[in-house]
């Protein structure tokens, strides 16, 4: 197990694996679906017409690029490494989650799909796929925990403006993965008209590498834009990008995995602590399963029944984690650390505090990193994170934590 | 083929006897330690002198995507009640110790079966009198991870074919598959709508063609009458929802067995019973 290939970017290999991770585990109901998205995936990814079609509306519809923003001040605060911020959340809707379902959707019109489903948590996704949907003329349905519909009412709300059904899901911890698990139920029962929009790096092959793909426009732009700002050649010596299943991290590392001089940190959700067994933390915490159409870490009990997630980010809140991040983490290539709800917090007042941006609670937790590992590494050490969502979806939760009344 | 132990018989010589009868035959579902492994195994003792001709357990799980509000609702039940996978091998045991007749076969999903270990589970399944398995997300595509160590391991590994398994697919689906073949007759989760016994007659002729294995037909089914009608074109009907729900009908505000719950589970059994009994007469 100890070699490493000549390359981290080839996977995943047929079978949909990244080593051991990812394949193909669902229902027989699904799988001439799957096959049949996997097909249409192949050939969307050899035509030119497809990405171009993409690039266009990234452009002109999502805002992209978005900026890569050196922050000076916490740069200043810190005293080390020079930190940049990927600013995803400056993307219409406010997040990284538009460029994947933007994808999608162009996949779902070229299939002929006539309906949209998905799931999500934070509501993030929820609202981009409502956007894209709302744009290109589907119906679409959204499955959400009803937990987390107390959690992010602005989300629900703005989905509802665009056009979707918010379905409230009310089994198991009414989170994100029971939300998934009733998008999966509806998936089955309609399979014949219906595209389901998977909101991460995670699921049945092809989707953990079709969204990363979509999402490499991340990585992409960074790679180009630090040239530009710091000079030819000059490549980033870290990145960092909080992780629930992983898809703004994926989006970010991708097209920097075979560059070695990269170091890269995926930030998982240690929720009230790695001891408390409150957490989201599935590499950190969890070991490998089969869940939602994919092997991957998971958290999970003696017994391999699914243990509760806990964040107080509800879009990390989720107890797996892409198949090729548990790759990664195997292979020693990305290092993922846990940060607590409480560090998440200080990050969050931190960065609005200094730099005027409020950073959704999900890159809140890899802005935390970014404090820890800053002031020892030297001036000329760049760190780019990617500040991947806007925080004003979470003033509700940071207020009741910091005991504000709103 | 597969180079493997003998499977124990029992899937072969039912389905034998039950052609030999000229009847469709009765597969029951209950979920292991629903609502608790006590009134769980006395149910299971009853099944086959109510009727059963073939028993599904259900192994609890907490994520069941492919199954509806009821089935998920017992598997929490148990695992609430502290049901674990190496209790429901335990309760099997227990029946065997009075039925060396009745086949038996696990339904559930592929991550507890992982987290015990893929070789212990199917050595220990074997021993306790299991007779086959069938494994939701566990497609042919992934036959390597348990389909053939199982077939390997002397026990039957039944797969699920759907409406949406066309021709091109189903040769794939049927390669390794033995004991029986589980026909979902709808496209959805457990316990929803039924499909009509005509679209049902079609696709068993259809799956007839492709295998000799007998074809139990499930999904929907809820009624005696609806037993009936698909046991008259299939080789079984499989009832399963309708039964949790059954059980869950008798259980107190807290999900406590009662005093009538055994009964009031085995004689709804006996009624289904009587229902493919009639089939074909």
């Amino acid at each position: 197990m100890s070699h490493s290939p000549n390359t981290f970017r080839a996977g995943p290999d047929e079978q949909g694996r990244f080593g051991i991770f990812g394949g193909r585990f669902v229902a027989e109901t699904l799988m001439p679906l799957i096959l049949e998205v996997e097909k249409a995936y192949q050939a969307a990814k050899d035509d030119a017409g497809f990405w171009a079609e993409f690039e266009y509306f990234l452009k002109h519809y999502v805002g992209r690029p978005s900026p890569l923003y050196f922050a000076e001040r916490l740069t200043d605060h810190l005293g080390g490494a020079k930190v940049y911020f990927k600013r995803d959340e400056l993307n219409h809707t406010g997040a990284h989650k538009i460029n994947n379902c933007l994808g999608q959707m162009l996949l779902a019109k070229r299939m002929g799909k006539k309906r949209i489903i998905a799931e999500t948590g934070a509501g993030q996704h929820g609202v981009a796929t409502a956007t894209v949907c709302a744009r290109f003329d589907l119906p679409c349905v959204v499955y959400m925990g009803e937990e987390d519909i107390k959690r992010q009412a602005p989300n629900v709300f703005r989905m509802k403006l665009l056009g979707a059904e918010v379905v409230p899901v009310k089994s198991g911890t009414r989170t994100l993965k029971d939300a998934m698990n009733e998008a999966l139920r509806d998936w089955v029962a309609n399979v014949e008209d219906t595209f389901y929009i998977i909101g991460t790096v995670a699921g049945p092959h092809p989707y953990p590498a079709m969204v990363r793909d979509f999402q490499s426009v991340i990585g992409q732009e960074v790679r180009w834009q630090l040239e530009e700002q710091e000079g030819e050649g000059r490549l980033p010596d870290s990145l960092v990008a909080a992780i629930g299943g992983g898809s703004n991290a994926m989006g970010l590392f991708h097209p920097f995995l075979d560059d070695p001089s990269v170091q890269m940190f995926g930030v998982e959700a240690a929720g009230l602590g790695l001891e408390t067994h409150k957490h989201a933390a599935s590499l950190t915490g969890g070991r490998p399963g089969v869940l939602h159409g994919n092997r991957t870490y998971l958290l999970q009990s003696e017994d391999g029944q699914i243990l509760d997630a806990h964040s107080i980010s509800a879009g990390l809140d989720y107890p797996g984690i892409g198949p090729e991040h548990s790759w990664l983490h195997e292979q020693g290539r990305v290092k993922y650390l846990a940060v607590t709800d409480q560090e998440a917090l200080e990050a969050f007042k931190l960065c609005s505090a200094l730099e005027g941006i409020l950073p959704a609670l999900e890159p809140a937790h890899a802005l935390a990193v970014v404090s820890k590992l800053a002031p020892d590494l030297s001036n000329d050490h760049i760190m780019v994170m990617n500040l991947c969502g806007r925080g004003d979806k979470d003033i509700f939760s940071v207020a009741e934590h910091l005991g504000v009344k709103l | 083929m597969i180079e493997s132990h003998a499977d124990s018989g029992r899937l072969t010589k039912r389905f034998a006897s039950l052609a030999a009868e000229n009847r469709g035959g009765l597969v029951t579902f209950m979920t292991a330690g629903d609502p608790d492994l006590h009134t769980a195994s006395a149910i299971l003792a009853g099944l086959p002198a109510a009727g059963a001709d073939v028993i599904e357990i259900g192994m609890p799980f907490s994520d069941p995507m492919a199954d509806g509000p009821a089935i998920q609702a017992a598997g929490l039940r148990a695992l609430k009640g502290g049901m674990t996978l190496a209790k429901t091998l335990e309760m099997v045991r227990g029946f065997r110790k009075q039925d060396q007749e009745t086949p038996l076969v696990l339904m559930g999903y592929y991550n507890p079966i992982y987290a015990y270990g893929n070789e212990r589970f199917l050595k220990e399944a074997r021993e306790s009198g299991v007779d086959g398995l069938i494994i939701v997300d566990l497609p042919p595509e992934e036959d390597a991870e348990l389909c053939i160590p199982a077939l390997k391991a002397g026990l039957n590994f039944i797969r699920l074919a759907t409406p949406t398994t066309d021709e091109k697919r189903l040769p794939k689906v049927m390669q390794n598959t033995s004991g029986f073949v589980y026909y979902v007759s709808i496209l959805g989760i457990t316990g929803t709508h039924s499909a009509a016994a005509t679209d049902v007659a079609e696709a068993v002729a259809r799956l007839k063609r492709h295998s000799d294995l007998p074809v139990a037909v499930g999904f929907g089914i809820k009624t005696a009458e609806q037993a009936r009608e698909i046991a008259r074109v299939a080789d079984a009907a499989v009832v399963g929802s309708a039964l949790v729900d059954c059980l869950k009908a008798t259980l107190d505000e807290d999900g406590k067995a009662q005093p009538a719950t055994i009964n009031t589970v085995l004689d709804f059994v006996k009624g289904l019973a009587a229902g493919v009994r009639s089939g074909r007469s």
